[in-house]
């Protein structure tokens, strides 16, 4: 994963955060990824949502695969721990992460190649722990490191770049989320700021498996006439159902939106999203009906995008473990040990 | 009527042959265990096959005045409970033995043998007659069976009675029927048979001081002792049940009361790629962790053993190795993964090793590897099997030193953090191979990237020669730090110091040790180390020097651990004698008598 070190440069009068820090603590190194790749903006979209969650940076663990994608949490964050897993296994390090230490952010980034086909397993089971993490695909249809093979992503009829025709069916994250009882379910677009960083927000407010899909265009191998997945094609095609806005603990909640068009939806931490329906159409309250929405719009060749499953009830693996507060890396070992006078007694039972 | 054998009191071996899924492994165990009660070392075997209902299984128990603790390679009294096997079960019995059979139906006539003797006892019948459940009446037959050998053989009922109770304490309802059986059985042979047998128990007083316990609880129970938090694991049998003894353990001693909070966390993982996983999560952010699993778990999670190799990071494994390759036989066991543990993953890797020789080092080297995981930052081996992992050993009781603390190795605290200037995770500071680390959430100075990509000492990322070399061969300077930490060989001195030399590992400890007993009263001297872990460290160098021939031990075809002797030591090939059991059945004092015994002979010839 390779990055060029950034020069920091602190202007004064940059806005500073809650915890005096400014947008530039939470950048990282310089993206080595090609100039216009979808996923820099979605690093950009990381680094403001963080920034204004007033979260320090060194409380995050910022986890991923092999792949483009994966390369992405070294511009960012660069006071938080980083770790760069195998190639699919990522959902496995953020499970036993938040086994150890349930207070920290745990936050993903992979890709279609790293989550859908080598790691489709892992990740399908930390969707199903809702592992409280969030979870970014960056999604761009295509291999980019090995120069261009379609991905498990890519829709029947898209054209490689080498004029190859994709014949197999797309595998969508956001349609196994639903199927497979994702608590926190969005899809969105790099080129959406103001739809991403909410939901970034959000998801990082969420307890339990956020899943954010990106549709992420790949400038070099995936951005041509033809490819379901081009800057072109994500545009015109974006079809936004429902918006979220995310309010923080303690903020003020503005009448910015008619009742009855804004369903609120309460955090664990206080914090409250807020849902605004953009298409009439959509119901975002049963996951079979996002689910059949999504269906239906995919057919006309739609991308249906926003926060299109929340669910602030179901407890996450820890709940369903009943594991205690505190992080079990942080127990001291006092109440760990039996001891040995427990250890005479317990031999009884071997005589 | 077979020749009547002289007495052999404390010193026979009991094999029951049955049909697995019929209940039969509570009348077993109430045998080894009466036996164990009455002060007569005793060690039980199971033979089973990996199926769940109908297969042939066989139970051994090996009673021993002598203490010898491995199999004897005879049955002198087999019971033949299962039709499909009784053939071959008739044949195993040493000549001079006994066979009892259940004759509430008749045995073909060419099943028969003039050297031994043969007893029917009516099991079925006599349960058919009793009770009116048909379930009922298969277990029970298991229990009637218990019964009449415990009139054949001199077993103190009392005895019978306290484990009839303590084997049915949850399920009281069952107390009386199963003694009733056991007393139906009982009855039958004090009326029928020759009560007792020249075969048979006498209380001894030699097992105070030392419990009955498998391998994998033992390990569990280690884990739990050792502050281990997160278990992560795919079931693979013969592995099992330490997972499911850890979460009992932990359910006993770190669930509070009150709320029912869990100070642990298991995760019962999608496949050992995702469990092995989980483990580096979890011990990246500082928790204990660890994974067992058996030959086809340890190659799933060689990818990320290799990244933990080269990341550093902790991890405690526990192969509980079952024979190979591929799927092999998951119920019968070997030591055939010492090379595909050794050096697990691509490029080059290497992992510590341990190597317990019954439950009782289960427990004490679990423990020790996860003090060993954390000070050398690196996955740490624990290589069991399965005779050890799941059959009932009889070992010195398990003690435990309350002055112990886990040692967390480099581990930087708040306050280091925030005293140093710097953090740079893969420098040597120390001088010996290990660096310092930091856990995510404590400082942040202590953020850095955790990568399996090439890296440089300040942990960033290289694709530099220069750079690439200096981490890699300071990791070959960790792993002679390593030698110089794990346990050292257990080695066994002859009296005078022989010029033969046994190298061994693990398991076949007891029927070595009892080889060199024989050995030794047949006025044949060998020493022998008992190696217990990877890296070698120097006092297996000297042993190897010290013995001008040296037979290396071990349960594989292949001479696994003589190829890792050979890797990594100077030792020459040529004074290298290989003695291999690898059947899958847990190997007995015979395979190195033999070797040892022509080797003199020849010696003597010469």
């Amino acid at each position: 994963m390779t990055s060029i070190a950034k020069p920091k440069i602190v202007h004064e009068g940059l806005r500073r955060n809650a915890l005096g820090l400014t947008v530039r603590d939470y950048e990282g190194g310089m993206s080595t990824l090609c100039a216009g790749c979808g996923h820099d903006s979605i690093t950009a979209a990381i680094v403001q949502a963080f920034f204004e969650l007033d979260i320090p940076p060194h409380r995050v663990a910022k986890m991923s695969g092999i792949g483009c994608s994966s390369k992405t949490p070294a511009y960012f964050l660069s006071a938080s721990h980083g770790f760069n897993s195998v190639h699919g296994r990522m959902p496995s390090i953020a499970t036993g992460a938040s086994a150890a230490n349930r207070e920290l952010h745990l936050f993903g980034v992979s890709g279609d190649g790293d989550s859908l086909s080598i790691g489709i397993g892992q990740f399908t089971h930390a969707l199903r722990r809702n592992l409280d993490m969030v979870y970014i695909i960056e999604n761009n249809g295509v291999y980019g490191l090995t120069k261009g093979q379609f991905s498990a992503s890519a829709d029947v009829g898209s054209k490689a770049k080498r004029g190859e025709v994709n014949k197999q069916p797309p595998i969508d994250p956001v349609q196994i989320a639903l199927a497979l009882g994702g608590s926190f379910v969005a899809r969105s677009f790099s080129g959406d700021k103001d739809q991403l960083v909410p939901l970034i927000k959000a998801g990082v407010r969420h307890r339990g498996f956020a899943l954010i899909d990106v549709i992420s265009p790949c400038v070099t191998f995936n951005d041509h006439e033809d490819s379901t997945k081009s800057y072109a094609y994500a545009r015109e095609f974006n079809h936004r159902a429902i918006h979220a806005d995310f309010v923080p603990p303690a903020a003020e909640i503005k009448a910015a939106y008619d009742e009855g068009e804004v369903l609120p939806v309460d955090m664990h931490d206080g914090s409250r999203v807020l849902l605004r329906k953009v298409a009439k159409d959509f119901d975002p309250g049963t996951r079979g009906a996002a689910l059949e929405y999504i269906r239906a719009r995919h057919r006309n060749g739609e991308i249906v995008t926003g926060l299109l499953y929340i669910d602030e009830s179901e407890p996450d693996m820890h709940g369903v473990n009943a594991t205690v507060a505190a992080p079990l890396s942080r127990l001291p070992y006092e109440d760990l040990c039996p001891g040995r006078d427990a250890l005479l007694a317990l031999q009884k039972r071997f005589r | 009527m077979a020749k009547q054998q002289k007495s052999r009191i404390n010193d026979f071996v009991l094999k029951i042959a049955n049909v697995n899924g019929t209940g039969s492994a509570s009348a077993n165990s109430l045998l080894m265990k009466a036996v164990f009660r009455m002060g007569v070392p005793v060690s039980g075997k199971n033979f089973f096959p990996s199926n769940i209902q109908g297969l042939p299984t066989w139970y051994e128990i090996r009673v021993s005045k002598d203490g010898y603790l491995a199999r004897s390679g005879e049955v002198d009294i087999m019971v033949a409970m299962n039709a499909q096997t009784y053939a071959r079960d008739l044949q195993e019995v040493a000549p001079g033995g006994v066979l009892l059979y259940d004759s509430t139906w008749p045995r073909d006539r060419l099943l028969s043998r003039p050297d031994i003797e043969i007893i029917g006892v009516p099991l079925a019948r006599m349960c058919n007659e009793r009770f009116a459940n048909a379930r009922t009446r298969i277990l029970m037959k298991n229990m009637a069976y218990v019964g009449v050998l415990a009139a054949l053989l001199e077993l103190d009922r009392g005895v019978i009675v306290e484990l009839v109770k303590e084997t049915f304490a949850k399920k009281p309802g069952l107390i009386e029927s199963n003694q009733q059986a056991i007393d139906l059985g009982y009855e039958y042979a004090r009326a029928n048979l020759p009560c007792p047998l020249p075969l048979r128990v006498k209380s001894l007083g030699k097992t105070s001081g030392h419990i009955m316990i498998d391998g994998n609880t033992a390990a569990a129970l280690g884990c739990v002792y050792a502050g281990a938090t997160v278990g992560a694991w795919y079931p693979i049998t013969p592995s099992t049940s330490l997972m499911d003894a850890f979460k009992s353990f932990c359910e006993r001693y770190r669930k509070d009361s009150d709320t029912g909070e869990r100070r642990y966390c298991v995760v019962q993982a999608e496949d050992e790629l995702a469990a092995i996983g989980i483990v580096l999560g979890a011990t990246w952010n500082g928790a204990r962790a660890f994974t067992p699993t058996s030959g086809p778990g340890l190659s799933l999670m060689s990818e990320f053993l290799g990244y933990a190799y080269y990341a550093e990071l902790p991890a405690v494994l526990f192969d509980v190795q079952r024979v190979g390759p591929s799927t092999g036989m998951p119920t019968r066991t070997q030591q055939a993964d010492l090379l595909a543990a050794a050096y697990a993953s691509h490029g080059d890797t290497k992992h510590v090793l341990l190597f317990p020789a019954d439950p009782r080092e289960c427990f004490e080297l679990a423990v020790t590897a996860f003090d060993l995981a954390d000070r050398l930052q690196t996955p740490v081996i624990v290589m069991s099997d399965l005779d050890i992992g799941m059959n009932d050993w009889m070992c010195r009781d398990l003690e435990w030193d309350a002055e112990y603390r886990p040692d967390r190795g480099k581990v930087l605290s708040t306050e280091q953090l925030d005293a140093a200037k710097t953090f740079h995770r893969y420098v040597d500071v120390d001088g010996d191979g290990i660096p310092q680390r930091t856990l995510p959430g404590v400082h942040p100075r202590g953020a850095y990237f955790v990568r399996g990509s090439g890296h440089n000492q300040y942990g960033g990322y290289t694709e530099d020669a220069v750079e690439y070399q200096q981490v890699v061969d300071r990791l070959v300077k960790k792993w002679q730090t390593a030698a110089k930490l794990v346990p050292e060989p257990k080695i066994r001195r002859s009296r005078k110091g022989a010029a033969v030399g046994i190298v061994s590992l693990g398991s076949c400890d007891a029927a070595i040790e009892e080889a060199l007993e024989r050995l030794a009263a047949k006025g044949i001297q060998a020493d022998y180390c008992r190696i217990r872990a990877f890296p070698f460290g120097k006092k297996v160098r000297q042993f190897l020097e010290q013995h001008e021939r040296v037979f290396v031990v071990e349960q594989n075809r292949d001479a696994q651990l003589k190829t890792l002797l050979l890797a990594e030591t100077q030792y020459p090939a040529t004074r290298m004698q290989s003695v291999l059991h690898y059947g899958g059945l847990p190997m007995d004092h015979r395979c190195v008598m033999d070797a040892l015994e022509q080797y003199a002979a020849q010696g003597e010839a010469a």
